[in-house]
């Protein structure tokens, strides 16, 4: 296999080319020569556009991350948290705690959102623990239907309590309303994900099994049950934050593995560096698309990320995974 | 035998549609029924539209999993609706006379979902798993789609489009009731005069050709049958994902035979009075004022698993 290391390096450039322009970029013209000669230009970048643009290097990193880490420990390249509940349980959580607690602070919704997450991926898993391994794409079609049926509840009791519009902002993701004091909760998502990091070789093992680990010397039980709370907590702080993007998981891992394999602790940088850049891509073609408008990133991560999907579906020799 | 089975559904659906017709009315015949019988039948329509689209649908990919709406059917028609509109305006489009409007979608609709589903039904026909992901994919595809092109879309058009794109059966539009009645009745019968070659068809691509019957022109015609039910009962009430499916489920535990004279009728009875004897219960009895299609969702979602789990049991 290829190293990334140099992958690496190329993207970290064109990564922070892709910040330049994001901070430039938006509603208010703003050129780096009025940034620092006229009065307000700093100020402008400092409270509204460096934290959107960090939002969103933060946001697509992670949701990366948790991506390949999903795919990795259920063994299976179609999952990523958006697409099997692990996303749809965090907004049932939020949802959850606004109408038992309203006016809750954010940390008791962020608790609520976390542990919402995590019931919802493990009942995803009790679900999938019943499905012959001879049929892999069975994983993804059951994970789409149980997170639509979830996105139906929550749509009842928005119903009933009056919030549909509340909850479109979880829905939809999209990073307009980002600005200093309304992001900083994500540098939480973004310590948790360095941690997975740390753990990254204990993944590997886990992704070979339970009896395989086992037999390595592994407390499966215990990296797995880690691994989920990393990801139900990334995913709770991005869905808070800025809502649910899909595929992002799904895309990333995918791309990165195919050229420079599965062994996280060498490709998870280069995971979360290529998330990062899509998702700032997109989000700058969100801001530009219909200026001075702005399309959910969400919403062009959606069309985007299908269309990859059914050639992921179709590219791949029928036997493979 | 089924006889006894149908005439007590068609006793259930008109209790369902006296009870709709009739309950929490506070003002006199003449004033409720103008506001509620177009209403009812609308819903009798999408209801005999959904079911019957089902069926015929099932009974070509010979699987009781498959749905038009599961396989994105009716976000397709949607992205149409938003497509035209982004192309050609809003307001031009509703301008045009609706039957036009109306003949027009439902042509395009049956020339997408030939290209689309013919191909993806027709040619690799084994791999179900991945035939039912990727109709749940194109169905997202096509709903992100629909929602870029409503954000590049004005503002003051946009609202043309939001009729279209969320199931709401409390509200139902019944301006085009007569346009959408017309074709609906032409679709139904159509399906009724293949009853027969439906049962043959249902046994499979080489019994049908050993009975005599050319099974790539019946899938086509069926085909184009359901794009037309589909798009009528979508322009009403907008995409309902998994309705078709528990009430073809339903059917089949009814009246378990293969026959399409008894099995056609029994899914329209039951999913007219699911639709009718639902919106009743939840509009007039329980005062919910959640659309039943999301509460069709969440119920079809489970039914959906359940079926999926136990059709892998040997």
């Amino acid at each position: 296999m290829a190293s990334p290391g140099r992958a690496f390096r190329i993207g970290l450039v064109l990564v922070a080319a892709l910040s330049v322009w994001s901070i430039f970029t938006g509603v208010i013209d703003l050129t780096p020569a009025q940034a620092f000669g006229e009065p307000g230009g700093l100020a402008l970048i400092a409270s509204s556009r460096a934290p959107r643009t960090l939002a969103v290097l933060i946001t697509g990193a992670m949701l990366a991350v948790a991506g390949a880490v999903m795919q990795v420990i259920l063994r299976n390249r179609f999952v990523e948290p958006m697409t099997i509940g692990t996303g749809q349980g965090a907004a049932l959580g939020i949802l959850i705690a606004s109408f038992l607690i309203p006016g809750a602070p954010l940390v008791v919704r962020m608790v609520f959102a976390t542990l919402t997450a995590l019931a919802a991926t493990f009942l995803f898993l009790a679900i999938v623990r019943r499905l012959p391994p001879t049929q892999p794409l069975l994983v993804p079609l059951i994970g789409l239907v149980y997170g639509g049926l979830l996105e139906a509840g929550m749509t009842f009791i928005a119903y009933q309590y009056d919030m549909m519009q509340y909850i479109q902002t979880w829905v939809s993701g999209e990073f307009s309303g980002v600005l200093l004091g309304r992001y900083e909760l994500l540098w939480i998502a973004a310590a948790v994900g360095a941690a997975l990091y740390l753990i990254a070789d204990q993944l590997a093992i886990a992704g070979l099994g339970r009896s395989m680990a086992v037999s390595l010397g592994l407390d499966y039980g215990q990296v797995m049950g880690l691994a989920l709370l990393a990801v139900a907590v990334v995913v709770s702080l991005t869905v808070v934050t800025v809502g649910m993007i899909p595929f992002v998981g799904l895309l990333v891992p995918n791309i990165v593995s195919r050229r420079y394999g599965d062994n996280l602790r060498r490709t998870l940088p280069l995971v979360a560096l290529t998330g990062a850049g899509l998702v700032l891509a997109s989000d700058i073609a969100a801001r530009l698309v219909r200026h001075p408008f702005e399309v959910p990133v969400g919403t062009i991560f959606g069309v985007l990320g299908a269309v990859f999907f059914l050639v992921l579906l179709y590219a791949r020799p029928r036997h493979a995974r | 035998m089924h006889a006894r089975t149908l005439a007590l559904l068609a006793g259930v659906l008109a209790l369902c549609c006296l009870g709709y017709l009739t309950l929490g009315a506070r003002a006199g015949w003449d004033f409720i029924l103008p506001f509620r019988a177009p209403k009812l039948a609308a819903l009798l329509l999408v209801g005999a539209s959904v079911s019957t689209a089902t069926v015929l649908f099932q009974t070509i990919t010979n699987n009781r999993l498959l749905t038009p709406a599961i396989m994105g059917f009716d976000w397709l028609y949607v992205l149409l609706i938003t497509a035209t509109v982004y192309m050609i305006g809003g307001f031009a489009l509703a301008d045009l006379p609706p039957l036009l409007v109306f003949g027009l979608t439902s042509l395009i609709m049956v020339a997408a979902s030939l290209l689309l589903f013919g191909t993806l039904l027709l040619e690799t026909r084994q791999d179900l798993i991945r035939m039912i992901l990727t109709g749940v994919i194109l169905s997202g595809l096509f709903r992100a789609g629909n929602g870029l092109l409503q954000r590049m879309i004005d503002p003051n058009e946009f609202s043309v489009i939001q009729v279209a794109s969320y199931a709401r059966f409390n509200a139902i539009d019944t301006d085009i009731l007569p346009v959408a009645a017309l074709l609906t009745l032409l679709a139904l019968a159509a399906a009724w005069q293949m009853r027969h070659r439906l049962d043959v068809l249902s046994l499979g691509r080489d019994a049908a050709i050993n009975l005599g019957e050319d099974p790539r022109r019946g899938y086509l015609q069926v085909l184009v049958v359901v794009a037309v039910l589909v798009s009528v009962s979508t322009a009403f009430v907008g995409p309902v994902v998994f309705l078709g499916l528990i009430v073809a489920a339903i059917a089949h535990v009814l009246t378990p035979v293969p026959y399409h004279a008894v099995l056609l009728p029994c899914a329209a009875l039951v999913s007219m009075i699911t639709l009718v004897g639902g919106q009743t219960i939840l509009e007039r009895v329980l005062q919910l004022s959640t659309p039943l299609s999301v509460i069709v969702d969440v119920v079809g979602g489970a039914v959906f698993i359940l079926l999926l789990l136990g059709s892998l049991r040997p």
